[in-house]
């Protein structure tokens, strides 16, 4: 009965969803006041539709309803609550359904906080997330349909793949999904400004917070996912330049981009058409990316089972969304007239620096990512591309976005000169020259050029406000009282470019990390790092619904014990999956990461690592994202027009 | 500054950005693309230095424990059915490594015709079987997808040579 509720559920959002597409367009179309007030209450509708279909998801894992298709596959009675929960999730239909869930709220999003906005475009954003809520529910309804029926219902589901089964992966799609759709809304407000045929600094501002918030859970979530595949796959690294990967990386390079032109759209009324390519560009990707991957076009490890139904409805759907988007933009693109003018030596010019690059990455990352596509389909030849393509060829692109984001924002809008913002930069120049100098001594280029940029990273998001507070300059408590009069979104871009920094030194950190495989006896002692790693024991511990193998290491430095680690092997008699269980002990510095392989005539493989500043590639990636969420709280972007100029930030040159 | 100065200026960065990412993808991939073989590519053609991914399954009966250069390895052979090659590997092998699956490995030709894999990739899913050794099934004609399912994965090695003559 409750399947049969969301089933229904389902089916109505589509009918909602479909009406939230037509009705406010046609509205904003003949200036129909009703018509366009229809467009929120029609969000809302959809949202609870979903969120009662979902619900009743929810409610088929809890109670262990394995009469229901997917929970039979997917979940088991014995499951601890949390993952029947997020277990939802881990698969593809319960994947998708949260996935037009959080479209759904986008659309009531804009409804429930777009009230200053003019009707017409609000009419009309909500009218584009409809229609596209509408393809993606049906979607879903037609050929991934969750609450398909299995009889005779099996006494015990097959149970999760006890890989998911992890409280890092139990929150990981929520948050990445919350970033992927989110950027819906600036695509949906693109496309009303194309409709209306306007777009001007009000529109930079109504759209950069809706693109900051999704920015910065997508990069919560990519670091999430990164996370997880660095302490449960066991592989020792932490990202694979998988398909999976890539395509989550490609709307985040693409959305940092679009956060950072809407800016210059905002304040100076330039780069609109682009941002507007860009608003498109990046919820593209971010629908190829969930889409292609997930129904297994590309091949990937993550990449759940292979549909053809499925892919072909897929991307007919795409083609319709990103086609559409695109024919309205070649159409209606010239009247936006470009107004703003600026020198290329400007804060403007350092911004579309900025962009150039970014894109620049995100093409070669594309480029890479589907070149195997097309070679198998075009050559029938079997290629891969690998991690050695992508660090060859991102690097170098990376190093001058490095440069450009600690000088662009020294720069003065409109018309600035380079030389004063280098003698103000020439401190960070030289700490960052002496970080990479006394790197070269202990490791290789590529991690000591690391280190160098992180170094200039960090210190150089800081120039600015210790500037405008006149630290050193002015007495200290006058330096103090003006750190209050700094606006938050100045603070959140400089810790957002300062979380870049922390990232890259953890990156730096994990070129030099250090390895070893060794197969040891009980009682032996193995030298890696610097600490004396001592296997003290090899036993068995059952556990609820697995038998675990663990191997106690104790890891000694100069004497003193600095960690006890059980790095295990876990078998799953239902699923019969065994799975690796890292031991990591991290004192933030550097990680002692232990992996337990096979055990063969009494020795134990075991892989060891030390991986330094490694907690650093997270740590920074939410730093960026609470720069993100810093800006959002800046009152200018909550606040209308006429407030703005009057807290315009003071701009010292 | 004119718009058509500014228009030019941007339109340069443009050209010079989009063309150093296409140089350095065409130079990246120049000496980065991994091609993926079948152990009768191998057999039929050297590919010695060459970064290569090899498909197939684990030969059954074939795994066995060895020490190189000091450290823990392990050595199998991996076959498309029709030819087999000897890998040796140094490393924790992943989870679902086992006789008679689907496998893939990245790596080079040794001089001596072994493969030295520096990854091993298996699938954390019983029943999955790699695209890429799907292919090189199909192109090894031991098994067409069309006609069923694969047979029992431990008479890989040991199926007869039938279709193309061994």
């Amino acid at each position: 009965m409750i399947p049969e509720l969301g089933h229904f559920a389902l089916a109505l959002a589509v009918v909602i969803a479909a009406a939230q597409a037509v009705l406010p367009l046609i509205g904003a179309a003949r200036r129909d006041a009703v018509l366009m007030a229809s467009a929120p209450s029609l969000a809302f509708g959809q949202l609870a539709a979903l969120a009662l279909s979902f619900g009743a998801l929810l409610w088929s894992s809890v109670v262990s309803d394995f009469s229901v298709y997917n929970i039979a596959e997917n979940s088991q009675s014995l499951k601890p609550l949390l993952y029947k929960i997020t277990g939802i999730w881990g698969d593809h239909e319960g994947s998708i359904l949260l996935w037009c869930l959080i479209l759904a709220l986008c659309g009531a999003a804009v409804g429930a906080f777009g009230r200053a906005l003019p009707a017409t475009v609000r009419a009309r954003v909500i009218g584009v997330l409809g229609a596209t809520s509408a393809g993606f529910v049906l979607f879903s309804l037609t050929v991934s349909n969750p609450f398909v029926r299995l009889w005779p219902p099996p006494w015990e589901g097959q149970g999760m793949n006890p890989l998911l089964e992890d409280p890092g992966l139990a929150f990981h799609p929520p948050i990445l999904y919350a970033g992927y759709v989110g950027f819906s809304i600036p695509f949906a407000f693109a496309l009303a400004a194309l409709i209306e045929g306007r777009v001007d600094a009000a529109w930079g501002r109504w759209v950069r917070p809706w693109a900051l918030a999704a920015w910065a859970c997508l990069t919560g979530g990519i670091a999430l996912g990164s996370w997880w595949s660095y302490y449960v796959l066991g592989w020792g690294g932490y990202w694979f330049w998988d398909p999976v990967e890539n395509a989550s990386l490609l709307p985040w390079l693409a959305g940092t981009a679009l956060v950072h032109s809407a800016i210059v759209v905002e304040k100076r009324d330039a780069l609109k058409i682009w941002t507007v390519l860009l608003a498109i560009g990046t919820f593209s990707l971010s629908l190829c990316g969930t889409f292609l991957v997930r129904s297994g076009i590309l091949n990937s490890v993550h990449a759940f089972a292979n549909d053809p139904a499925r892919g072909v409805f897929i991307l007919v759907l795409l083609a319709l969304v990103i086609g559409t988007a695109l024919v309205l933009f070649a159409w209606r693109a010239p009247r936006l007239q470009p107004t703003g003018i600026f020198a290329p030596l400007s804060r403007e010019g350092g911004l579309v620096l900025n962009n150039i690059l970014l894109c620049s990455i995100a093409a070669v990352v594309f480029t890479g990512t589907t070149y195997p596509l097309f070679a198998q389909l075009l050559a029938g030849a079997q290629i891969s591309v690998g991690a050695p393509f992508f660090n060859a060829a991102v690097l170098p692109l990376a190093i001058p976005l490095f440069v450009v984001m600690v000088v662009g924002p020294m720069l003065s809008w409109k018309r600035a000169a380079l030389a004063p913002a280098l003698i103000r930069l020439w401190w960070v120049a030289l700490a960052a020259l002496a970080a990479g100098g006394f790197a070269t001594f202990h490791a290789a280029l590529f991690p000591a050029l690391g280190f160098a940029a992180s170094v200039w990273l960090i210190l150089g998001a800081f120039v600015d406000i210790i500037a405008r507070i006149g630290l050193f300059r002015l007495p200290l408590a006058t330096s103090l009282a003006r750190l209050g009069g700094i606006p938050l979104a100045a603070w959140g871009s400089a810790i957002a470019h300062a979380g870049m920094g922390i990232t890259v030194a953890g990156i730096a950190g994990m070129a030099i990390a250090e390895h070893r495989i060794v197969a040891v006896t009980v009682g032996e002692t193995v030298d890696l790092g610097g600490y004396h790693w001592t296997l003290e024991d090899l036993h068995d511990a059952p556990g609820p619904n697995y038998s675990a193998r663990l191997a106690d290491i104790r890891v000694t430095h100069d004497g003193r014990v600095i960690a006890v680690m059980s790095p295990g092997r876990r078998s799953y008699p239902l699923q019969r999956t065994t799975t690796t269980e890292t031991a990591i002990r991290t004192n933030l510095f550097r990680d002692l990461y232990a992996v337990l392989g096979e055990e063969r005539d009494g020795k134990a493989v075991l892989r060891l690592h030390v991986n330094y500043l490694a907690p650093w590639i997270w740590l920074g990636a939410l730093v960026m994202a609470a720069g993100g969420g810093l800006s959002l709280a800046d009152r200018r972007l909550r606040i209308g027009a006429p407030l703005r100029r009057a807290a315009a930030p003071v701009v010292t040159a | 500054m004119k718009r058509k100065h500014r228009r030019l200026a941007i339109l340069l960065a443009c050209g010079l950005g989009l063309g150093s990412a296409a140089a350095l993808t065409l130079f990246a991939f120049r000496d980065n693309l991994v091609f993926f073989v079948t152990p009768s590519d191998l057999a039929s053609r050297g590919h010695a230095g060459e970064t290569l991914r090899l498909g197939g399954l684990v030969a059954a009966g074939s795994i066995r424990h060895a020490t190189i250069d000091g450290q823990p390895a392990v050595r199998f052979r991996v076959t498309d059915g029709r030819s087999s090659v000897n890998v040796s590997y140094i490393g924790v092998l992943p989870d679902l490594f086992r006789e008679g699956q689907g496998v893939v490995t990245l790596g080079t030709l040794a001089p001596d015709g072994g493969f030295v894999a520096s990854e091993v990739l298996a699938k954390h899913d019983e029943t999955y079987m790699p695209k890429d050794v799907v292919e090189a099934l199909k192109k090894s004609g031991r098994w067409q997808p069309d006609a069923g399912p694969p047979p029992p994965a431990a008479t890989w090695n040991s199926l007869p040579a039938t279709r193309n003559g061994g």
